[in-house]
């Protein structure tokens, strides 16, 4: 396999898997935060844990759209093949997005029924992570395809492969979110994301073992990459650092610095990406499409990666600058008459 | 169902939704964007008074503009698999460039544009301004640019399998009907804009509401009216013209013309019968047609019955849809003259008719921008890359029931917004600009209430909490309606 690599192939696969793992670190916490948003004891930490992710959840979710275009853009096969694929779980995963999305503009502009954006807000970040993972053990498990297009049916993205990936991406995800509240927040909110972090650090924990386990044995060619000598050799560091990262943020929660959970579980997540790329690579669409016959005409290329190659650095730059212009802790303004925000009585409709 | 109408039906549907939100923001981020660049300059309270008015409204419209247009990114591929797969290579690099280009900077400042006043200098905040309002033009180029290639191709060949190779990227970009579909698009979102600002203006003014912000805002809206509605149909006029010399077929049914003829008529109004081939009831003005697409006394224009009637649009859909955007257009104009007249007599703000005439011109561009996207995607039909891909070739391999679940939920959710929308925005748009007087950092109040939570940063950066709203201040319009501004 290594004889034929071929750097540009590889070089744009790694352009899509950058902007999809910054999507998936990025809106990960923010949906995290829309995980954990019900679950927060009082109205006052909703208003908190909202306000850590207003300023940045529509850059986070660019990278999605950046994700989907530059995989059309350059392995259109990945494209035209999966989305008709997961129809269902794509669309829903939209529908969940559009619902949690609005609630930002929505959820402020009212006080008595705050409590139906506070459940949209919150229903759909958990329906969009599912989708998401229902998407992500369909790509494990591998999709049907006849003459280069998905051929099928529509509820082949209904598995237990999937729904696992879906319980461990709303772990993940859940602690991604603690993480990030440890973080921007203090007081009360700080202390709820810390007790909640230990519940979806095991959830994480025992979906990722449950995954790797089910899928090394129901899906051959996973267990093939992973247990063929010399492979096993230089991947079981792989899941023996992961078992180290987790005892690390457990061991941290309380007591570490309050960044130390939300870089563990970015390591977390890519250490699971690193597993997804062993057992994946170099298909674009498993087991049928690979980076090197599904990739797009070279005049497409140049093109994109002359983008790539100047636009991209600006934009992290200025994302980051968009990052740092909210920097330090989170706070909800008291923006409705000076009151302390959690007596809601005394707050001024927003008419 | 047959799946290629339904999946027709959910894309019209889904994108002619999601048309009205950049149509909305394109025209808000200019007037926001010069608002913001006049209070950086002349530091009159009216102006900002305004822009925190305005940007309240972009705020919501923008969110609307975001959510539905991430559907569509996907969208392209759950449901349209085989278009996909036939021009990725031409298409996904301008999607590409458009999210790179456009989605990341509007969103990148949308934050400074919304929060930012009182954290970062006034230059800062137009300079933010500048940026998200450069954004939605961009967007509106790169997409543009996709359509125009679809409607127009050309810079790409199609191979033996049907998939497109990009031969001249130039071309494929500044295809034939680029810069005519642009120019009409963007000049439409800001025409949409100016009648919106007017009719609110309008409306407060009508009710005695801080009118001299609302005046400010009427005359601009009303100047901007009168450069832009003759612009736009001496725009339109070239664009049908370009659309003459390369989309034929489309020209024919919007004119509703079957035989090719020499020196045709104008057809105000008639039932196209496609069975029959020929227009029911009509009503001809001879020759005129002739004289707007020919700019000739006897020109000749070929009719739909060139070409076999499977390679067709619906006529009546793409006649009907045509007519009343240019029927929009010419209320516009004469709305757009009447307040010229108006001004010119020195009666443009106290002449209480032509409040509730502006007030509902408001929904009307959005109308016609709905149609005149009507005209042209429905026209271009039976195919999605003109003359060269059958929409029928481009569906996903996916079944009717889940495009039938998908659609019942688009229609289902997406009314749901849009009730809200209204509602919440309606809210905003009645409760109207509000007098901040001098006073630096008070006026932020208004953003800060739309978004709480921002203080926290705006404390690091300008060293020192925000003005607090004072209790009870003057929120309720009746109450407003005494401020000293209100004469």
């Amino acid at each position: 396999m290594l004889a034929h690599l071929n750097e540009i192939h590889v070089l744009f696969a790694a352009a899509v898997a950058f902007c999809v793992t910054v999507y998936v670190l990025a809106d990960g916490f923010d949906l995290g935060v829309g995980i954990l948003f019900l679950i927060a004891p009082r109205e006052a930490d909703r208003d908190l844990m909202m306000a850590t992710v207003e300023p940045v959840w529509d850059g986070n979710e660019t990278w999605l759209v950046m994700g989907g275009t530059l995989l059309l853009a350059t392995f259109p096969a990945g494209y035209y093949v999966l989305l008709p694929a997961f129809y269902l779980p794509i669309i829903f995963m939209l529908f969940a997005l559009i619902f949690r999305g609005i609630a930002f503009e929505f959820r402020l502009q009212t006080i008595e029924f705050r409590w139906v954006w506070d459940i949209a807000f919150s229903a759909g970040s958990i329906v969009a992570t599912l989708c998401q993972g229902f998407v992500l053990g369909g790509l494990i498990g591998g999709v049907n395809v006849q003459d280069g297009m998905f051929a099928g049916g529509t509820f082949d993205f209904v598995t237990l492969l999937g729904l696992a990936c879906g319980a461990g991406l709303l772990g993940g995800y859940a602690l991604l979110g603690a993480g990030w509240l440890i973080w921007k927040t203090d007081g009360a909110t700080q202390v709820f994301a810390r007790e909640v972090a230990h519940a979806a650090l095991i959830l994480t924990a025992a979906m990722m073992a449950l995954v790797s386990a089910w899928s090394a044995w129901s899906v051959p060619e996973v267990a093939a990459r992973w247990f063929a000598w010399p492979n096993i050799a230089f991947l079981a560091p792989v899941p023996l650092v992961t078992i180290g990262v987790l005892t690390m943020i457990w061991r941290g929660i309380w007591t570490g610095g309050e960044t130390r959970t939300f870089l563990g579980a970015i390591a977390v997540f890519l250490l699971g990406f690193l597993g997804l790329v062993i057992s994946l690579f170099p298909y674009v669409v498993p087991r049928h499409v690979t980076v090197w016959d599904g990739i797009a005409d070279p005049q497409a290329l140049l093109f994109v990666g002359v983008g790539v190659a100047v636009i991209l650095p600006i934009v992290l730059a200025y994302q980051a600058h968009a990052y740092w212009v909210f920097r330090g802790k989170a706070r909800v303004h008291h923006g409705y008459g000076g009151e302390d925000h959690s007596t809601g009585s005394a707050r001024q409709p927003a008419e | 169902m047959d799946p290629v109408a339904l999946a027709r039906a959910q894309f019209a549907f889904t994108i002619g939704y999601h048309i009205l939100w950049p149509t909305l923001t394109i025209g808000l981020a200019c007037f926001i964007t010069l608002l913001s660049g006049l209070w950086w300059r002349t530091g009159r309270v009216l102006y900002r008074d305004l822009m925190q008015f305005w940007l309240k409204i972009f705020a919501l419209a923008f969110g609307m503009g975001v959510i539905t247009g991430v559907v569509i990114s996907y969208e392209v591929g759950t449901n349209w698999a085989g278009f996909s797969r036939s021009v990725s290579n031409v298409i996904g690099p301008l999607f590409m460039y458009e999210t790179l280009t456009a989605f990341f900077l509007e969103a990148g400042f949308i934050g400074i544009v919304l929060f930012g006043q009182g954290r970062v200098s006034r230059g800062a905040h137009f300079f933010a301004c500048c940026m998200v309002s450069g954004g939605t033009l961009l967007s509106a180029t790169w997409i543009i640019a996709s359509n125009s290639f679809m409607q127009t191709p050309s810079g790409a060949v199609a191979d033996a399998q049907g998939i497109f190779h990009t031969v001249s990227w130039w071309n494929v970009i500044f295809s034939p009907s680029f810069p005519y579909r642009l120019a009409h698009m963007v000049c439409a979102s800001l025409i949409t804009g100016a009648f919106v600002v007017a009719g609110v203006s309008a409306f407060h003014m009508w009710r005695r509401h801080y009118v001299e912000a609302n005046r400010l805002a009427f005359s601009m809206a009303m100047w901007l009216a009168l450069i832009l509605v003759p612009l736009q149909i001496f725009i339109g006029d070239l664009h049908g013209r370009n659309t003459l010399e390369y989309q034929p077929t489309k020209l024919a049914a919007m004119e509703g013309l079957w035989d090719t003829t020499r020196g045709p008529a104008m057809t105000v109004i008639a039932w196209p019968d496609m069975q029959a081939a020929k227009n029911l009831y009509a009503i001809e003005i001879p020759h005129l047609a002739s004289l707007y697409l020919t700019h000739s006394w006897d020109g000749e224009v070929q009719g739909l019955k060139a070409v076999p009637a499977s390679e067709r649009p619906n006529v009546p859909i793409v006649f009907f849809a045509f007519r009343i955007m240019v029927g929009i257009g010419l209320i516009l104009l004469a709305t757009a003259i009447t307040g010229a007249v108006l001004r010119w007599r020195g009666r443009l703000y106290q002449t209480r008719w032509f409040q509730f005439l502006t007030m509902a011109t408001t929904p009307l561009g959005f109308l016609a921008v709905l149609a005149g996207w009507t005209t042209t995607e429905a026209g271009r039909q039976p195919w999605v890359v003109y003359g060269q891909l059958r929409t029928a070739d481009a569906v996903s391999p996916v079944t009717a029931n889940a495009v039938t679940l998908s659609l019942v939920g688009f229609i289902v959710i997406y009314h749901l917004l849009l009730l809200s929308f209204l509602w919440f925005a309606g809210r905003v748009a009645i409760r109207g600009p509000r007098p901040s007087g001098p006073a630096s950092g008070t006026g932020d109040r208004e953003i800060e209430r739309l978004h709480p939570g921002m203080d926290r940063a705006s404390a690091t950066l300008v060293g020192g909490p925000l003005v607090q709203p004072t209790v009870g201040a003057p929120l309720s319009p009746a109450l407003s309606l005494d401020n000293p501004h209100g004469a």
